[in-house]
This record gives C-alpha cells, sequence and structure tokens, in this order.
C-alpha cells in the first residue's frame, strides 16, 4: 500500500527503483575484492564477516599487482539479497579496499578451484582411481605403489563430484583451494 | 608550514608537528612508558595544550565531547597495554556514534613486538572492529604520513575513530617530516555530492506528499553548522513537521515552528504516531536504529521513504527504503532546496495542514505529563528547572546513559548543533563526565553541565580530578535515584518487579566527595530548594558537584516496549501492565 499514489513510472529517469523487493531466499554470491596488500588486511576482511555473522564458504588471497601491491580477495559466501548488499557495502567502506565486484551478478565468470586428493588403494581399485583421473581430467601428481596424489582443477561442484567417487577407492586426504574467479570477456575492473 | 625536507627530526617530534599541523590545540593523555619520548616533546613545546586525564576511558571520551562540541576531531595519547585497552570503550562508543577521534598510542619497540614483553597488547588487533581505521607505524619515515590519514580518514565521509600505533623505537628514531599536502590520503574519497536523478524524485515526492515527515539524525551535525541552515530553510519553505533522534537534537530548534519532540523509545507521542502515520518519510542523516524504528514488521507501514546518508552501508540495512541519497546531507540538502525552488515551491499545503491538525491532536494528549509533587523533587521538574535557568546561558549539556539521559532529551531545549553530548549508539555509562571535561576544554567561558544519574556518574568519577587540576568549570547535576533506575524501570516491565542487582546500597555522600576532590558540592532534596540550588551552582566560579535526590521510583514516560510498534507506545503507569511479551523479553 503506497498513500503517495507513486506510479513506478515516476521515478523511470532515476537510477533508483522504488522500493528493491528483497527476497527472503539464502544465495550463493562469488565476490572479487581488490585491497591494498598491507599489514592486517585479511584480517579486517575476515573480522567483518566474523563480527556481523556473515558466512564464508571459501576465501582465497594473492598479491595481483605487485608494482601497485594490491592483493584480490575471491569470497564465496552466502545470504539473503538484504545481507549480500550489506556485506558488499560493509566491504566497501573498509579503508584499504579499492574495489568489490559480484561477479555474480554482474555477468557471465569463470570459477576455478584448485584440489590436490590423496589416495591410497591397490591392485583393482587403482586402475579404477586412474580411470577417473582421466574423466576428471585430473591429473597424477605423486605416486608410491600404493598411493596416488591427483590436481584437479575445477569448479566446486566438479571437485565434490570427484571427492565423492574417490571416497570408496580409498580417499585418504584432501587439500582445497577455494575459488577464485574472474569475469568473462574484455571487460576487467580498473587495477 | 615549510619544514626543511632533508632536516630528521625524531618521531616523537613529528607527532607533535603534525598535530600542530592539523590544527590540533587540545590533546587527552595519560604518559606511560611507551609514550615517554612524545611526552618529552610535550614538555618541551608550548604549543598543544595536554589535559591529564585520570584514566584513558575518560581521554577518549574527553576528546569525543571536545569533536561533538567544536566539529573538529579529537586527539587523545595513551600507552601501550593497558593504556589502549582503556580507550576501547571511548573508541567503540565514538565509532557507534561517528565521532571523529584520532588516538595515538604508544607500543613496545617494534623488535619486542609479539614478545608478550611489559605493557604489550596487539592495540591494532584489539582495535580493528572498535575503529574506522588503525595503523601500526614500524618505521619513522612513514610516520607523518600515516598522522595525515589518519586524520583525513577521521574527517572523511562518515568520520569515526582511528588509531596510531608506535613503537618506541619509532618515536626515537629520526626521519624527515612530511607535510600534510605531500602526503598521500589513498584511494578513500567518500562520495559527499547526491545522485541528481534521486534527489529529483525526492522533490517530485515531496511535492506530492499529504503526509510528510522529516525524520533527521546526528548526521545533520556532523556535516556542519551549514547542514543545520538548510534544514532549517527546507523545514521552514516546506511546513513540512520535523522530528530527531537523539543524536540529532539542536539542528533544527526545539523551539521551532515545526517541531514535533524526539521520535524513538522515549520519544514523544506525536513524533512516533507522526512516523508510524507519515506517508513521505524523509530520512536524513540517521540510521533507522532499533531505539528509532521499535519492532521493524509494523514501522511506518503506509510512508515511501527517502534515505539520506553519507554512508551506503546504513541504506537498506534495517528497514527498506524506496529512494536512497548517497552523500553528505549538507551538499544534499543544498541540491534539494535548489531543485524545490526552482520548481515552484510546491507542497499540498492543504493536505498537510491536515496532516498538522492531526499532529496537532495528538500534541494534546500531552504525554511528557507527570505526577508533580511538592514532597520529593521529580526527575523531570529538576531538568524543567534547570532548563528554565540555564536556557539564556551559552551553555552545553552532556549526559551520562540511562533515565536521566531520556529525560533530559525530553525536557531541554537545544536551538543549536553541537550543543548536546550523549552516548547514543553505545549507551555508555561514565561518558558524560569526561566528555563534559572535554568540552568545557574547548569552551572554557561556556556553561557545561552535564546531566548524570549517581550510577553512572561513579563510573568515571576520578575525573573531577581533572575538572580540578585544569580548572574547568564542569557543573555534575546528579540525579539521585539511589538506584539503576533505566535497569530498575526493565525490570519492573519485564521481570515481574524483581530488582535484582539495580540499588546501590552503598553510595557516597556526594558533598564530602566534592569537598574531597577540591570542588564544592551541593545537595538539594526539597523541591521548594531546587531553583536557589542550581542558581549556587550556576554562580559558583569552579566545578560543581550537584547531589540531587530525587523520586526513587520514577519511570521513564512514554515508552515503546520492545518488541512493539510505534503506535503501541506506552504513555504512563496505567498502560504497563504485560506490556512486553515474551517475544519482546529478548531485545534489549
Amino acid at each position: 500500500m503506497n498513500a503517495l499514489h507513486i506510479k513506478k513510472g515516476t521515478a523511470s529517469h532515476s537510477a533508483y527503483q522504488l522500493r528493491p523487493q528483497f527476497g527472503d531466499e539464502v544465495e550463493r554470491r562469488t565476490l572479487a575484492v581488490l585491497v591494498d596488500n598491507e599489514a592486517g588486511v585479511l584480517a579486517r576482511v575476515i573480522g567483518l564477516f566474523s563480527g556481523r555473522g556473515y558466512n564464508i564458504e571459501s576465501l582465497t588471497v594473492a598479491e595481483v599487482n605487485h608494482r601497485r601491491h594490491y592483493s584480490r580477495i575471491t569470497i564465496v559466501t552466502t545470504g539473503t539479497p538484504m545481507v549480500i548488499e550489506q556485506i558488499k557495502s560493509q566491504l566497501g567502506r573498509l579503508v584499504p579496499v579499492h574495489d568489490v565486484h559480484d561477479l555474480t551478478t554482474e555477468g557471465p565468470h569463470v570459477e576455478r578451484e584448485l584440489a590436490l586428493v590423496k589416495v591410497i588403494c591397490t591392485e583393482d581399485k587403482r586402475v579404477e582411481a586412474l580411470r577417473m583421473c582421466e574423466v576428471f581430467r585430473a591429473r597424477v601428481v605423486d605416486t608410491t605403489l600404493k598411493s596416488f596424489v591427483f590436481e584437479l582443477t575445477g569448479t566446486p561442484d566438479k571437485i565434490d563430484a570427484f571427492v565423492e567417487l574417490m571416497k570408496p577407492l580409498g580417499l585418504a586426504d584432501l587439500a582445497r583451494t577455494g575459488v577464485a574467479a574472474i569475469s568473462r570477456g574484455s571487460e576487467c575492473p580498473d587495477n | 608550514m615549510a619544514f626543511d625536507r632533508t632536516a630528521e627530526i625524531s618521531g616523537a617530534r613529528i607527532v607533535i608537528q603534525a598535530l600542530k599541523e592539523h590544527g590540533v590545540d587540545t590533546v587527552f593523555g595519560y604518559p606511560g612508558g611507551a609514550v615517554l619520548p612524545i611526552y618529552d616533546e610535550l614538555f618541551q613545546d608550548q604549543g598543544i595544550k595536554h589535559i591529564l586525564v585520570r584514566h584513558e576511558q575518560g581521554a577518549a571520551h574527553a576528546a569525543e565531547g571536545y569533536a561533538r562540541s567544536t566539529g573538529k576531531p579529537g586527539v587523545l595519547l595513551v600507552t601501550s597495554g593497558p593504556g589502549a585497552t582503556n580507550a576501547v570503550t571511548g573508541l567503540t562508543d565514538a565509532l557507534m556514534d561517528s565521532i571523529p577521534i584520532i588516538c595515538i598510542s604508544g607500543q613496545v619497540p617494534t623488535f619486542m613486538i609479539g614478545n608478550d614483553a611489559f605493557q604489550e597488547a596487539d592495540t591494532v588487533g584489539i582495535t580493528r572492529p572498535c575503529t574506522k581505521h588503525n595503523w601500526l607505524v614500524k618505521d619513522t619515515k612513514n610516520l607523518a604520513e600515516v598522522i595525515h590519514q589518519a586524520f583525513h580518514v577521521a574527517t572523511a565521509g562518515r568520520p569515526g575513530p582511528v588509531l596510531v600505533d608506535i613503537p618506541k623505537d619509532v618515536q626515537f628514531a629520526t626521519a624527515p617530516y612530511m607535510n600534510a599536502a605531500q602526503a598521500k590520503t589513498s584511494h578513500y574519497q567518500p562520495r559527499t555530492k547526491g545522485d541528481p536523478d534521486a534527489i529529483q524524485t525526492v522533490v517530485e515526492m515531496m511535492e506530492e506528499a499529504e503526509r510528510p515527515l522529516f525524520y533527521t539524525g546526528g548526521g545533520v551535525i556532523n556535516s556542519g553548522p551549514g547542514a543545520s541552515q538548510l534544514l532549517r530553510d527546507l523545514v521552514g519553505g516546506t511546513g513540512f513537521p520535523i522530528t530527531s533522534t537523539l543524536m540529532g537534537l539542536g539542528s533544527y530548534p526545539a523551539s521551532g515552528d515545526n517541531w514535533i519532540g524526539m521520535l524513538g523509545m522515549h520519544g514523544t507521542y506525536e513524533a512516533n504516531l507522526a512516523m508510524h502515520g507519515c506517508d513521505l518519510m524523509i530520512c536524513v542523516g540517521a540510521r533507522f536504529d532499533d531505539r528509532i524504528t521499535g519492532v521493524t514488521d509494523s514501522f511506518s507501514p503506509n510512508s515511501a521513504k527517502v534515505h539520506i546518508d553519507i554512508d551506503p552501508s546504513s541504506i537498506n540495512k534495517n528497514i527498506h527504503v524506496d529512494v536512497p541519497v548517497i552523500g553528505d546531507v549538507g551538499h544534499v540538502l543544498e541540491h534539494m532546496l535548489k531543485i524545490w525552488r526552482s520548481r515552484g515551491r510546491k507542497t499540498k499545503s492543504a493536505e498537510v495542514k491536515n496532516w498538522w491538525a492531526q499532529i496537532e491532536e495528538w500534541k494534546a494528549v500531552d504525554c511528557l505529563k507527570y505526577t508533580p509533587s511538592t514532597e520529593t523533587i521529580k526527575p523531570q521538574y529538576a531538568l524543567q528547572r534547570l532548563e528554565e535557568l540555564t536556557k539564556k546561558h551559552d551553555r552545553y549539556v552532556c549526559t551520562e546513559v540511562g533515565q536521566h539521559q531520556m529525560w533530559a532529551a525530553q525536557f531541554m531545549g537545544f536551538e543549536d548543533p553541537n550543543r548536546w553530548m550523549t552516548s547514543g549508539g553505545l549507551g555508555t555509562m561514565g561518558y558524560g563526565l569526561p566528555s563534559s571535561v572535554g568540552v568545557q576544554a574547548a569552551h572554557p567561558r561556556s556553561l557545561v553541565i552535564n546531566v548524570a544519574g549517581e550510577a553512572s556518574w561513579l563510573m568515571n568519577m576520578q575525573e573531577m580530578a581533572t575538572a580540578v587540576q585544569f580548572k574547568l568549570p564542569i557543573k555534575q547535576f546528579i540525579l539521585n535515584n539511589e538506584r539503576l533506575g533505566m535497569v530498575r524501570q526493565w525490570q519492573e516491565l519485564l521481570h515481574g518487579e524483581r530488582y535484582s542487582h539495580s540499588y546501590s546500597e552503598a553510595l557516597p555522600d556526594f558533598v564530602k566527595l566534592a569537598e574531597a576532590f577540591g570542588c564544592k558540592g551541593i545537595k538539594c532534596e526539597n523541591p521548594a530548594d531546587l531553583d536557589d540550588a542550581i542558581r549556587e551552582m550556576l554562580d559558583y566560579d569552579g566545578p560543581v558537584i550537584f547531589d540531587c535526590l530525587v523520586e526513587r521510583h520514577e519511570n521513564c514516560f512514554p515508552m515503546i516496549p520492545s518488541g512493539k510498534a510505534h503506535n503501541e507506545m506506552l504513555l504512563g503507569e496505567a498502560s504497563t501492565e504485560n506490556a512486553i511479551d515474551t517475544s519482546g523479553a529478548v531485545l534489549v
């Protein structure tokens, strides 16, 4: 009920929509955050998430511009659209943060994660593990007579699927990097 | 100021030089091992007045009082470890209320950091969530630039506290000084100009509104006196009613024609019902805090909402708004006023007149009425008399936190911005006395009153010694009910009148306490003596502790109980039974 009787069209020249309707469903978003690579910057970002009760599904960080000392933090987070908006604007107001990009909404993007999977097995299972490795285009980066270490790159879903398959074959240890992501096409943020 | 860039000076000297370059005239601090080199420079340099507090929390609140009453950033200087941790409450308070303060803290020498050295604490780690930004300076050559950046970050955009942690060896080492103009202030440049399309939309909405309302906050005051003037012009021009949060009192004068009182949990009936019933809410520099909104589901259900704020993270945080305008309040109001005037100063005046008639009906309820007494001093009466006898003075008012704070907001009128210092967001008991020290240090010839409750006041009472030492004639007006009044009120309403530990078994004799501190004590318990006692306080040239013994069981009304909406507010004792249900009881 809008007592003002503002027609939706009244503000059509505006960059703003009247009353954005936020849903209640939890969404998964991949954020790329460009920050100054200075002492404590990761603690600020993580402290923001823990202090305000936001979720982190995965987080990766490395310096991407050595000359200007910029690091790129890729955060996969979940929350209702209202929470996601808060996360983005709270990140945006941290002093060392230059830019926050919501890759999920800003257009097509590529997400990749790297996993190292140690499988201990012999005989038939060894053969099966190698076949799966081929199917998933994983690489064997270390082997002994009773073990493999596979290196696999892909979306988190693909890695999940591979790990599931390795369980009955002798999955012993697993290391995952978390998601790194980048937008498709020639567009790129100014850094 | 020109400095020889090739000449190297000590880090401690750089600190003083940089503070002076930023026009700092007063520093609140407490010395200790890790800041001795800076204190040595202060000893040799007469350009900065140092106010020696008695506890670092006092230094932080004093810096807040200084900042809030002058519009300039406040500075405090504390030592490592306990010095810094004691300042944490004040920093958090300043963060919640967007007050620009700069905390310079000493740190153990760089080569000892991480060794659990004497008086070592991870100060930047501890203060990370309670400052806008903080820095640990590990090299003297970066020191000047970091201090310049600290001033920039504290004051740019939404103001807030910052901390610069300086290890002792960095204070001793030498480096060339860098001017503020040469310092890289980083990319931190918050947007101050609002989107013109959004502002245009707001003006269109104002022209169409039938039941409009301005809801203003501390952002107007932070934006500077110009913003308050623009707000007055806009309110005066449109004839719309205006209410304000606790933090925004004074931006529009309490004597103004369109003023309908403070809103929120203990706001006026007319302000809260106007919030509930308006069709256009124009929020200017406020943040839809839970003390303001009550239960959010039924908050102002029929209004289109405009939110002007410099901090994008305030938008849609608690309440969905229809038109956000991100920018500095002063800039946006100026722009709004210009567009509104150029379009012919239109409003739906007949409808707005009806709206005012409705508001007048609500006003007639006289929500601040209380049962007067000739036996005991009612706290409301005490504040009415204080208001009456001081309103013509060049006056600044601080408060502690609790019932007295709400009564002060209800019964005292503020005509100008920067005259009202209170802890809004964090609700820090013990804020008022040190804050009044800071205000008086900034305005030595003005009347500075701290309206206090005895419980809050005791939390930082050591600062009376500071006031005495520096001849700061602050007036401590203590409404003494021998109770933690607000806690007691909640226990009455919410916990079956089981008054668990909300009663002080032992209180000092405040008159003797005043004598012990070397200032004047006045005790008053009879309403008939009150005026004379207040005059005695005002006439005394020096700090005064005024022990005003008030009715012990007075409750603060009106009140929106937790978990309720604006239109469900309680007006007095009769309406309090079962006022708060179980779902409301979990709220604070």
